[in-house]
């Protein structure tokens, strides 16, 4: 094609172009609230959906206190573990005052006289409040071990001197109540936690075999799990606790007892993982990394699992609650844990009969820690569940 | 459909035998000879031993026999209703256990019809109306049913029931029925004394049955065939009850898989804080007491009773759900 037969060059016009960037989504211009959305990564979705429940969020802050109470129960308790007050057995909860008189002397108690009921042969304690005995704050009291490393004797909080502070009462030998549930809440939640990482374990290794072989190993993974399935578990953890040795020390039974308790939990954790590797390796993501040659312990670990791991993490934390449910059940009946290793199982072991019930009710209160984890661990696990599938 | 029932019957029998080779390895696990450690135990109470007792349980349980043999000859025994010897009460198990397997039977009945009648009109409700207060607070109640255990609640239950009834409602039956022949009087005295247990093993149940209730009823709400029903002018009573509750009925059966294990589960426990005359307090006092083979007996008996409890649930599912059994039977 000519030049010449075109219009004149004068009138051509000016080659222009805009220094401005190209902004291809100029049309459609996201907000900034909607650009960090869909820029966010998967686990700060799941965060930010978590963060929507409310419940949860308590739940999960209540958590993470009794958890790390757990680290300075020492510190915590007004009393140790084992320490006896043998002029206080069976001493009703001494309630905590402010005012004196009508003047504030600041948190305060009153000491406790002792007197024997001789119709139902029941210790009475009556508060003699002549004179107020003012709690010390951060003071010296039992001498214990810290972590087993530095000796110590710091306690949050220690009654007056000569005065004792009983808050939830004490029990036959004379122990306090809240210094024990402190310490129990040691055991009892750590079991769950230690039970929940060896079911957790089975049941990945486990579900993930029977989910991307499949075939025999899948029919027999199967098999095993709907028989230990169709075994009431209560009965069957009785049955197993039992049968521990009497020659083994606490500790080793502390871990029998977990390990008795997670070898029944793995199942439903094992189920879910294996119906999900049944669908998620037909994928064709999952097909391109076999070709590529990778082994089936990479594709498993590395492709797979992280797809639903935070589906697995909330029913683990579902089920969590099931096996501190369980070893307080155990410890009740007196075929769990043994002392000296306290747990609140353990601890309820004393409130076996309705005596107890009807003179002693303090001695139930270790109860009211076993609600309020069970509730907290059901409440975040929910808000965990709802989190996974944060596009929904 | 027969071959169906047949099919599920023959497959049942391979899971009892593996779940008798388990309750045996548990039988077996503690360290040494049972007898030898029996003898032992009484020795060191200061009884004296009768030597003819000891030949005749050896005789009895083939001690000196290889394991194989032990296990045959106990799996073997159980069959024929013979449960065992137990060592505590110097009793054959089944003359020793009396009603107690039966009355287990009927309080898991019982619950189970408790969680039932509990769980359908609110799992209902909680569905219908999703993240209402109602729905919040009834979760809330469900979770605590949960949260509590079960052998507290128990004793509480017991103490209030003493203090407000002034009755005691310990055990299943009044004081002046307990060995006697079964009758209409008796019978009676047990309906009375089961409702606390009933509702002791129920709440924890009811809760998990209400929660998997009102997921299934959520799902089903969801449904293409619903939203038509809704479109083509049917008033929401209508709509619920023509369809997504029929699925949910056929839901009450096919859980009791999940149901019933539990249930067992509160009802030993339960039984024990109760002194119920159920297996659950001589299955404890067994193990305590190390009569393994007492408490093997009681083991294979409650797990038999969910195997059979399972059967019944998937039997009935067949002849309620036309899909299950249209297609030649996937069960569950």
């Amino acid at each position: 094609m000519s030049t010449s037969e075109t219009a004149p060059p004068s009138r051509e016009l000016e080659h222009y172009v805009s220094t401005a960037p190209f902004d291809p989504t100029s049309a459609a211009r996201l907000t900034p609230e909607q650009e960090r959305f869909y820029l966010a990564s998967q686990w700060m979705l799941m965060w930010w959906k978590f963060k929507q429940h409310r419940v949860a969020v308590v739940s999960g802050i209540i958590l993470l206190l009794m958890y790390s109470s757990t680290l300075v129960s020492e510190i915590l308790a007004p009393y140790n573990l084992q320490t006896r007050h043998t002029d206080f057995i069976y001493a009703s909860p001494q309630s905590v005052h402010l005012f004196h008189g009508g003047h504030l002397v600041g948190p305060f108690v009153y000491r406790q006289t002792k007197t024997l009921n001789m119709e139902n042969l029941r210790r009475d304690y009556v508060e003699d409040s002549s004179r107020p005995y003012p709690l010390r704050f951060f003071c010296s009291g039992d001498p214990y071990r810290f972590w087993n490393l530095v000796d110590m004797s710091l306690h949050i909080v220690c009654p007056g001197e000569g005065a004792t502070l009983f808050v939830l009462g004490t029990d036959r030998l004379g122990r306090d109540v809240l210094s024990r549930i402190l310490y129990g809440a040691r055991i009892s939640l750590t079991i769950g936690l230690l039970g929940i990482a060896i079911s957790f374990t089975l049941g990945l290794i486990l579900g993930g075999i029977a989910g991307y072989f499949g075939g025999w190993a899948d029919l027999a993974i199967q098999r095993v799990i709907e028989i230990i399935r169709s075994f009431p578990e209560l009965p069957l953890w009785m049955a197993l606790s039992a049968v521990l040795p009497v020659t083994w020390s606490p500790i080793l039974i502390y871990f029998g007892i977990t390990g008795i308790l997670a070898m029944l939990e793995w199942t439903g954790l094992a189920r879910a993982v294996r119906s999900k590797l049944l669908a998620l390796r037909e994928e064709d993501y999952c097909t391109a990394a076999r070709l590529m040659g990778a082994r089936p312990k990479r594709i498993i670990a590395r492709h797979l699992l992280p797809g639903f791991m935070s589906h697995l993490i909330a029913s683990a934390t579902l089920s969590i609650p099931g096996m501190i449910l369980g070893e307080t059940a155990l410890s009740f009946l007196g075929i769990g844990l043994r002392p000296p290793i306290t747990s609140w199982g353990v601890l309820l072991n004393e409130a076996q009969n309705i005596n107890v019930v009807a003179l002693y009710p303090w001695l139930m209160l270790p109860v009211v820690p076993v609600i309020i984890v069970i509730l907290a661990f059901n409440f975040f696990g929910d808000g965990l569940r709802d989190a996974a599938d944060p596009y929904r | 459909m027969l071959r169906y029932v047949v099919h599920r019957v023959l497959l049942m029998i391979p899971t009892m035998i593996a779940i008798s080779i388990i309750v045996f390895t548990i039988i077996q696990l503690p360290p040494g000879n049972y007898l030898e450690s029996y003898i032992a135990e009484l020795q060191a109470q200061g009884e004296s031993v009768d030597p003819q007792k000891i030949a005749f349980l050896r005789e009895y349980y083939g001690l000196d026999k290889p394991l194989i043999e032990q296990y045959l000859r106990w799996a073997g025994g159980m069959l024929v209703g013979d449960f065992g010897y137990s060592f505590e009460f110097n009793l054959p198990v089944t003359k020793v256990v009396g009603d107690r397997m039966f009355l287990t039977i009927i309080v898991s009945f019982f619950t189970i019809l408790f969680t039932w009648a509990v769980a359908f009109p609110i799992g209902i409700y909680s569905a219908t109306h999703q993240y209402s207060w109602g729905d919040y607070g009834l979760s809330f109640l469900g979770f605590l049913g949960i949260a509590i255990p079960n052998f507290m609640l128990a004793l509480v239950m017991l103490y209030l029931a003493n203090v407000i009834f002034g009755t005691s409602i310990g055990g299943l039956m009044g004081p002046e029925f307990i060995g006697q022949p079964w009758s209409w009087p008796k019978v009676m005295s047990v309906l009375e004394h089961s409702w606390i247990p009933v509702f002791v093993i129920g709440t924890s149940g009811t809760a998990g049955m209400i929660r998997r209730l009102r997921a299934n009823l959520l799902d089903e709400l969801q449904k293409q065939y619903v939203v038509t029903a809704r479109a083509k002018g049917l008033p929401p009573r209508k709509v619920l009850f023509k369809y997504p509750l029929r699925l949910a009925l056929n839901f009450f059966i096919s859980d009791i898989g999940s149901l019933l294990p539990h249930i067992i589960s509160g009802t030993e426990i339960t039984a024990v804080v109760l002194s119920l005359p159920t297996t659950g307090p001589m299955l404890l006092g067994a193990l305590k007491s190390q009569d393994m083979y007492l408490a093997g007996s009681f083991l294979m008996f409650l797990a038999l009773m969910i195997v059979v409890g399972v059967l019944i649930s998937d039997l009935a599912l067949v002849a309620l759900d036309p899909r299950i059994r249209l297609q030649g039977g996937v069960a569950r």
